[in-house]
C-alpha cells in the first residue's frame, strides 16, 4: 500500500506504524457526568467497517507526523490522505 | 454410514461405487429451535456437539459460501495447549484434550498428529518466561518440558544455533502439541451433525435479524427468513459485520493473516517450530510442504489478501531461524480474516439482546481451539449457563477491567 502523505508525497505504508480508527483522536472528558461509559467505549469499542475507514497511521521512519488516512477495508484503496492535526483543528480543537 | 476398515474393503472390491455424500443439501425450514450463523470450524463444532451431547437436534448452520471457505480452511493447522492465563489455559486444555479423542468421537479421520511444539528461547529473560508458562501449563496437566540447547540440537541440527544476534538457548517444549488436517475437521464435525438431522445451509448468508422488544426471532437470510429460539453468531473474521446488523459494536477489528507453504520436501521437522527473536513459525504437513507464517498484517482489513512488507518480515525470520528454508521454493501463500480482540483472548458469551449469543475474538490462535469453542458454545446454548473453563471468555469483561492480556500489550489489537 502507497501512502500519499500531504508533505512528503507517496510512501510506503512499511514506514509507517497503525494505531486504529481515526476516532481515537477524540478522547473524552476524563472527568465528565458520563466519563466511564465513555472511556470505555472510547478505549475497547469499535465500528470495524467493511468498507470506507477513517484511521490513524504514524509516519515512524518519517517525519513522525500523525495521518488521517481514508482507505476501504474491503480493497485497500486509499482514497485521501489528511494530517491528524488539521483534521483536529477542523473539528475547533487547538491543537 | 459409518466409516471403518471393513467399509473400505467392501468397497474396494465392488468399484468404490457405494460411498455417498458425507452431508444432505437439504432446503431451509421456516423455523429451527437454534441456528448457527457460519459454517466454519466453530460452527459446525457447536452443532456437533449440541446435536451429540445435549440432545438438541432441530438446527441449522447457515453459511454464506461454502463450509470450510472461511478460516477453518485457510489456517496453519497448529494445536497446542501452553498459554499462561487462568482464563484460557484450562480452555485449550479441554480443547486439546477433545482432539486427543476426536476422530474416535465422529468416525473421521482428521490427521491429528501430536509431534511436538517447540518454542524456542534466545535469552535466559525469555527462559524464565518459559519457565513460568511451563509451570502454568502444569497446573492444567498439559505437560511441558524445559530443553536446554544440547537437546534441541538433537531434534534439529539445522537451526542457526550460533547467530550472533538471537542465539538458539533452548526452548519450551509441549510434546502434545502439533496439527491436525483443517478441513478435515470442517467436514468431520458437519458430517457428525448431519447424521443428527442438522441441516447444514450453504450459500445462504445472513443478511439481518429480526430484533422485537429486545428479543431475537429470527434471521433474514438470501434463502429467506429463518426463525428460531435462539440465534448463535459464529463468523470469526465477520465478527464485525454481522454483529453490526444487531446494532453492536464489538471490542474487535478485523485483521488479516497470512500463511506460505513451501513445496513438498523429505521429512526434515520433528513438530512445530516457533522463532522467539521475531514472528515466525513453521511445521511440516503430511504431503511434505513447509507451513508457515508469521504477523499479521497490522491494519483493519476484510480483504482475503495481504501485502508484500509481511511477506518480507516472515521470510527474514524464517532465515534468521533456519537459513536451509532459502533453498526451498515457495508453492502457495494466502490470507485468512482475523477477528482480532482488546486483549488477544475470545469471546464465547450471551448478547444484551434476548435469545442473540455470540463467539468470536478468536485472532489468529481459533483453529485449535475449535472443539473446546463448539463444546462451551453448545453448553451455554443449552444451558444457558457458561461452561466451567469459559466463565471468563465473556462480552463485559472490559468494562469490569479484567481483561485476559497474555501479552501485556492493552487494548492494541495489531500488538496481540
Ligand atoms: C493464515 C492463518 C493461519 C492460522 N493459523 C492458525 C494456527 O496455526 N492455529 C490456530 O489455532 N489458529 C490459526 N488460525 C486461526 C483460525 O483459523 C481461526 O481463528 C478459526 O478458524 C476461526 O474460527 P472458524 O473456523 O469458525 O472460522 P471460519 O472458518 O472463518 O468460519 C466463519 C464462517 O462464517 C461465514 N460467514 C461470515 N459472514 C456470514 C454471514 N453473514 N452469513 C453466513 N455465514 C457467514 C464465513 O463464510 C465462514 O465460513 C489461522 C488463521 C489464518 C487466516
Amino acid at each position: 500500500m502507497i501512502i500519499n502523505h500531504p508533505l512528503l508525497g507517496p510512501r510506503d505504508a512499511a514506514e509507517f506504524v497503525y494505531l486504529g480508527d481515526a476516532n481515537l483522536i477524540n478522547r473524552p472528558e476524563g472527568l465528565g457526568d458520563n466519563a466511564e461509559d465513555a472511556m470505555y467505549d472510547h478505549v475497547y469499542l469499535r465500528d470495524n467497517p467493511a468498507g470506507i475507514h477513517r484511521e490513524l497511521w504514524y509516519h515512524e521512519q518519517g517525519d513522525r507526523s500523525w495521518l488521517v488516512v481514508t482507505r476501504n477495508t474491503l480493497t485497500h484503496e486509499v482514497t485521501s490522505v489528511e494530517l491528524a492535526r488539521d483534521v483536529a483543528r477542523s473539528m475547533g480543537r487547538s491543537r | 454410514m459409518r466409516y471403518n476398515a471393513l467399509s473400505i474393503l467392501k468397497q474396494g472390491l465392488t468399484g468404490n461405487k457405494g460411498w455417498t455424500p458425507v452431508w444432505r443439501e437439504p432446503d431451509p425450514k421456516p423455523e429451527y429451535d437454534i441456528v448457527i450463523i457460519g459454517g466454519g470450524g466453530h460452527g459446525l463444532a457447536t452443532a456437533y456437539y449440541l446435536s451429540n451431547k445435549f440432545g438438541i437436534r432441530n438446527i441449522a448452520v447457515v453459511e454464506k459460501g461454502w463450509i470450510g471457505s472461511g478460516n477453518v480452511g485457510r489456517n496453519t493447522t497448529l494445536i497446542r495447549s501452553n498459554y499462561l492465563l487462568e482464563g484460557n489455559q484450562p480452555f485449550y486444555e479441554l480443547s486439546m484434550k477433545l482432539w486427543e479423542g476426536l476422530e474416535q468421537d465422529f468416525n473421521y479421520n482428521a490427521m491429528v498428529s501430536q509431534r511436538g511444539i517447540l518454542n524456542l528461547y534466545h535469552s535466559d529473560s525469555q527462559r524464565d518466561a518459559y519457565a513460568r508458562r511451563g509451570n502454568a501449563m502444569h497446573l492444567t496437566g498439559s505437560g511441558g518440558v524445559l530443553l536446554d540447547e544440547a537437546q534441541i540440537r538433537e531434534k534439529c541440527p539445522y537451526l542457526d544455533y550460533d547467530n550472533a544476534r538471537f542465539p538458539i538457548k533452548g526452548a519450551l517444549w509441549q510434546p502434545r502439541g502439533g496439527s491436525v488436517r483443517h478441513d478435515a475437521v470442517a467436514w468431520g464435525f458437519a458430517r457428525g451433525a448431519d447424521m443428527q438431522g442438522v441441516d447444514i445451509l450453504q450459500n445462504c448468508e445472513a443478511t439481518g435479524f429480526q430484533i422485537e422488544d429486545g428479543t431475537c426471532k429470527g434471521v433474514e437470510t438470501s434463502r429467506g427468513l429463518i426463525r428460531a429460539k435462539k440465534i448463535a453468531v459464529c463468523v470469526a473474521g465477520s465478527s464485525g459485520r454481522v454483529m453490526s446488523m444487531a446494532g453492536m459494536r464489538l471490542p474487535i477489528e478485523s485483521h488479516v493473516l497470512q500463511a506460505f507453504v513451501s513445496e513438498g520436501l523429505k521429512p526434515v521437522l520433528p513438530g512445530v517450530i516457533t522463532f522467539g527473536a521475531g514472528h515466525f513459525y513453521v511445521s511440516q504437513s503430511d504431503k511434505g510442504g513447509l507451513v508457515f507464517g508469521g504477523d499479521i498484517d497490522g491494519y483493519n482489513t476484510y480483504a482475503q489478501r495481504g501485502n508484500l512488507p509481511v511477506v518480507e518480515d516472515v521470510t527474514e525470520g524464517g532465515m534468521a531461524l533456519m537459513p536451509m528454508i532459502g533453498r526451498a521454493r515457495l508453492l502457495r501463500m494466502w490470507g485468512g480474516l482475523m477477528d482480532m480482540s482488546m486483549d488477544g483472548s475470545p469471546f464465547i458469551d450471551r448478547t444484551h439482546i434476548d435469545g442473540l449469543y455470540f463467539n468470536g475474538g478468536w485472532c489468529y490462535g481459533g483453529f485449535k481451539a475449535t472443539p473446546a469453542s463448539g463444546f462451551c458454545y453448545a453448553h451455554l446454548l443449552a444451558n444457558d449457563a457458561p461452561h466451567p473453563v469459559a466463565t471468563k471468555l465473556r462480552l463485559d469483561r472490559f468494562r469490569r477491567g479484567a481483561p485476559i492480556d497474555e501479552k501485556g500489550a492493552g487494548p492494541q489489537p495489531n500488538l496481540h
